[in-house]
């Protein structure tokens, strides 16, 4: 689709938006999971934010898009020219039906069969290597492939060996999955490797909802029009997202701030220390697009939910919500 | 309007405007009434079937293997998605087709176009199209997977319509597309959220069908019959609620059209509109739809998905190195195994392709079947008096389990004159524990109707491709016939009787005795039925929960 929805003209969806962004400045959280109802925008957000990622310096004709700053894969051109090409950020697609073959990579067929030699064409987790690889639906994904892309996403790394080739290239992508609960849970086993998981709703207020609509109507009938109306939100969005991104190495982490995180973690009976961790790293991503130099409670407070909710214990008869359940801890521990 | 009057509009408006509109769900069985329809409906678009059980490589496209071979190089095929673009497509027996066909399609309607990335090629083309999706289904179980149905805007039932009531329409008119106010979107909205829609997509599709209408019409600018024409083809069939109580016996407000034309007026007055339009939604609600508990939310979850397992035999996993004798031949990898080597074995440019034994590649599947759990419960007022609260925790604690493996549930209830299916098999556990929270308890025990009923959704799950289980969970004490009636002896005469036919049946199933102390009513039962009995112990729900796991 040529011109996707604006992000900045998504109505409502602080959540699910301000989870996004967080991934785009520090993709160390490890992930986006959308759940919630149809029709309420989670792959137009999306799509919408891959217009706003930044360009990334790659190294010219590198199939895995490197950094010229850093080691790739021995057979990188990067050691024949030091010069840099520009590309816009990938934001992957993965399509529904993908075979294992073009997710990972395979043998190249076009190569194999007119000149019989062997070699690796890379798959979509090499296109989305420094960027976001999306899955829509991820509930209907097969689960052979949800699990090679964990594995994949975590280690950063792509490892294939498979019809004789032996081929492995970094591949560090954000993961976004979205998904509707209607047709189905997804695994627990699956939930918390996500680093934030955010639950979307329809807005139930009727001036929203007629704007959402309205916006909808007039981005079909003319996009270039809509586009260039919101133009100028969208410039300002990326410039803080660039800014953001220069600057959340250097926010600072009190300690403090770790030990109320930590305790928040036990409050919550989250075990393991990736809800620390993903903790933390949001609440720098959220202090950084801020302009904050340092994160404070309030960071926190903001990121606790969307990093917590889908680590607690899940009891799956309770109906009242881990959201609402990590509110109450946040209250305690925070003292409201 | 008769419902067929409503169906020609649905008919015309989808002829009009397939792209803008998404598409119609048409609920029929084939017949000259369906025919008649999509001969209105196709006319000036190109009309294209997708078969039943079509495989997802002619859905989406993929490799052109006789081509590639010809060629010598990989060649694409577009699939069905992508030759209909700019067309309209009828998606048959809709109700059968898997989740994952739903998913595409809805996928493309979403983003206009399709991506494939399969069989090692890449395939990325435009495919915007409008569905005509014809769900043929007989009972309220089945239905149209909802992603698929939400995205069609106009749902109109032809079942009903006899040949008889079709009439010969005037010629129509063709218009461009009227606009709308945001007042009238507001009053779409408001509708919708009145009848418990939440998706947003239903208003939006609304606006548009009224302005495909009025467009239609030869207006230029919607009116209050566009808007609850909208109302009736787009937001009635999505209802989960009633509005409010005074409404329940809507007035069926049959003459819009004899009202004056209120969009037009410079302000028009919301509350007036409203009313029309949420009057002319109710007065298309079928009457039976709020009668029963909302299990029509529950309907439509793309049942036949369920059964996909069954289907392939399991989740393919990547083919190996093998004997074709003992597995399938996967064509396409054996083909890819061969193919780098050709120049290596000396094949000329016409000759066929070589393979050799080493190159050939077998199919496997892992066979992963998923269980499902039937719950027939006994709510009779005795058992009511005993321990009902102690059956309830320990389904409840079952159902923790069955969450844990992913487990399909449904509960039947025997209460009263006879056994009703409390919820259909889902795997949505909180609504399960809802249901059964609420569960009163009272009256006496129809057994035989229970067991009937439990074995039909055991039976069911098994056609569907699970492995059901049936966890009777009562004293043994039947006292209604399988006719409602009254009566000990007929009662368990009938229970005995429904239990032999659970065991002729060979589905899996345990009894778990609920009265006091250990009944021998219960463990007759238990014996005819060729179930495993275990005797609900003093007040510990988890131990019945250890002995379902135990005997499971």
């Amino acid at each position: 689709m040529a011109d996707a929805f604006p992000f900045s003209a998504i109505v409502g969806q602080d959540e699910m938006k301000t989870a996004l962004l967080i991934a785009a400045v520090e993709p160390a959280v490890g992930g986006v999971l959308a759940f919630g109802d149809r029709g309420a925008g989670k792959s137009t957000a999306v799509r919408a934010l891959a217009a706003l990622l930044p360009d990334l310096d790659v190294v010219p004709g590198c199939p895995y898009g490197c950094d010229p700053a850093e080691e790739c894969t021995p057979d990188c051109p990067r050691k024949k020219s030091k010069k840099a090409a520009q590309r816009p950020a990938p934001v992957v697609d993965l399509p529904l039906g993908v075979t294992e073959d073009r997710v990972v990579g395979a043998l190249d067929l076009e190569r194999a069969l007119t000149s019989g030699e062997k070699v690796f064409e890379p798959g979509l987790l090499a296109r989305a290597h420094r960027g976001f690889l999306y899955i829509d639906e991820v509930n209907l994904l097969e689960d052979h492939i949800v699990d090679l892309l964990l594995d994949v996403a975590a280690s950063g790394e792509n490892v294939v060996e498979r019809e004789g080739l032996s081929v492995r290239h970094p591949a560090r992508f954000v993961l976004v999955g979205s998904g509707n609960p209607e047709e189905g849970e997804l695994r627990p086993q699956l939930l918390d490797r996500f680093g934030l998981s955010v639950e979307v709703s329809t807005p139930v207020d009727i001036k929203d909802r007629v704007a959402v609509i309205e916006r909808r109507e007039a981005y079909e009938r003319d996009r270039m029009t809509f586009a260039e109306r919101w133009q100028r939100d969208e410039d300002r969005l990326r410039e803080k997202i660039v800014r953001a991104r220069s600057a959340v190495a250097d926010v600072k982490v009190p300690r403090r701030m770790l030990e109320v995180a930590a305790r928040l973690c036990v409050a919550l009976g989250a075990d393991g220390l990736r809800g620390e961790l993903t903790l933390v790293r949001a609440a720098r991503g959220l202090a950084a697009l801020g302009g904050q130099k340092s994160i404070t409670i309030k960071h926190l407070r903001k990121v606790a939910p969307m990093a917590m909710r889908h680590r607690l214990r899940r009891d799956p008869l309770d109906e009242s919500g881990s959201g609402v359940r990590v509110e109450r801890a946040v209250a305690e521990v925070f003292g409201a | 309007m008769t419902a067929w009057d409503d169906a020609v509009a649905a008919a015309r408006i989808m002829a009009a405007a397939p792209l803008r509109i998404g598409g119609v769900l048409v609920r029929a069985r084939p017949g000259p009434v369906l025919d008649a329809w999509l001969t209105i409906a196709g006319n000036g678009v190109r009309l294209r079937r997708i078969p039943a059980g079509v495989g997802e490589d002619r859905l989406l496209g993929g490799l052109d293997l006789g081509a590639t071979l010809a060629a010598g190089r990989p060649v694409a095929q577009a699939g069905i998605l992508a030759e209909a673009d700019e067309g309209v497509l009828v998606l048959p027996m809709a109700e059968r087709a898997s989740r994952a066909v739903a998913a595409y399609i809805s996928a493309a309607l979403d983003t206009g176009e399709v991506i494939a990335q399969r069989d090692g090629v890449s395939l990325r083309a435009p495919a915007w199209f409008g569905l005509i999706a014809i769900d043929e289904s007989t009972d309220e179980e089945e239905g149209v997977a909802s992603a698929l149905a939400e995205r069609l805007a106009m749902h109109i039932d032809l079942s009903e319509i006899s040949v008889a009531d079709m009439s010969v329409n005037a010629a129509e008119v063709q218009g461009a597309l009227a606009s709308i106010e945001r007042g009238q979107i507001e009053v779409l909205v408001g509708t919708a959220m009145a009848l418990g829609i939440g998706s947003l997509r239903a208003p939006m599709l609304a606006g548009r069908v009224a302005q495909v209408a009025a467009g239609l019409a030869g207006r230029r600018l919607v009116v209050a019959d566009d808007l609850s024409l909208a109302a009736r083809l787009v937001l009635a069939p999505r209802a989960l609620t009633m509005p409010s109580a005074e409404e329940e016996q809507a007035p069926a407000p049959q003459e819009q059209e004899s009202l004056p034309n209120e969009g037009e007026g410079k302000s028009p007055e919301p509350g007036d509109l409203d009313e029309i339009v949420l009057e002319a939604a109710l007065a298309a609600l079928p009457e039976e739809l709020f009668q029963g508990s909302s299990q029509r939310g529950a309907a439509g979850e793309g049942r036949a998905g369920a059964s996909e397992i069954s289907y392939r035999r399991g989740r393919p996993l990547t083919s190996r190195k093998g004997d074709p004798r003992q597995g399938r031949l996967d064509i396409l990898a054996t083909l890819r195994a061969a193919a780098p080597w050709q120049r290596l074995r000396g094949r000329k440019a016409d000759a066929p392709i070589a393979i050799r034994r080493d190159d050939f590649m077998v199919k496997r599947f892992r066979h992963n079947t998923e269980s499902a759990m039937i719950f027939v419960v006994d709510a009779s007022g005795s058992a009511a008096a005993q321990r009902l609260g102690e059956v309830k925790g320990a389904i409840e604690l079952l159902l923790g389990e069955a969450y844990v493996r992913r487990d399909t549930i449904a509960l039947v209830v025997m209460r009263g004159e006879g056994a009703e299916l409390a919820l259909p098999p889902t795997k949505a556990l909180a609504a399960a524990k809802r249901r059964l929270a609420g569960l009163p308890g009272g009256g006496g025990t129809p057994m035989a109707s229970g067991i009937d009923l439990g074995m039909a959704s055991a039976l069911d799950a098994k056609r569907r491709g699970f492995a059901p289980t049936l966890i009777l969970l009562t004293d043994g004490k039947a006292n209604i016939a399988r006719d409602g009636e009254p009566g000990r002896a007929r009662a368990m005469e009938d229970a005995l009787q429904s239990a032999r036919l659970v065991r002729a049946g060979g589905v899996d199933t345990i009894l778990i005795d609920t009265s006091p102390r250990p009944s021998a009513a219960a463990e007759t039962l238990a014996r005819e039925m060729g179930a495993r009995y275990a005797p609900l112990p003093f007040a510990d729900a988890r131990r019945v929960s250890d002995a379902v796991k135990g005997a499971a």
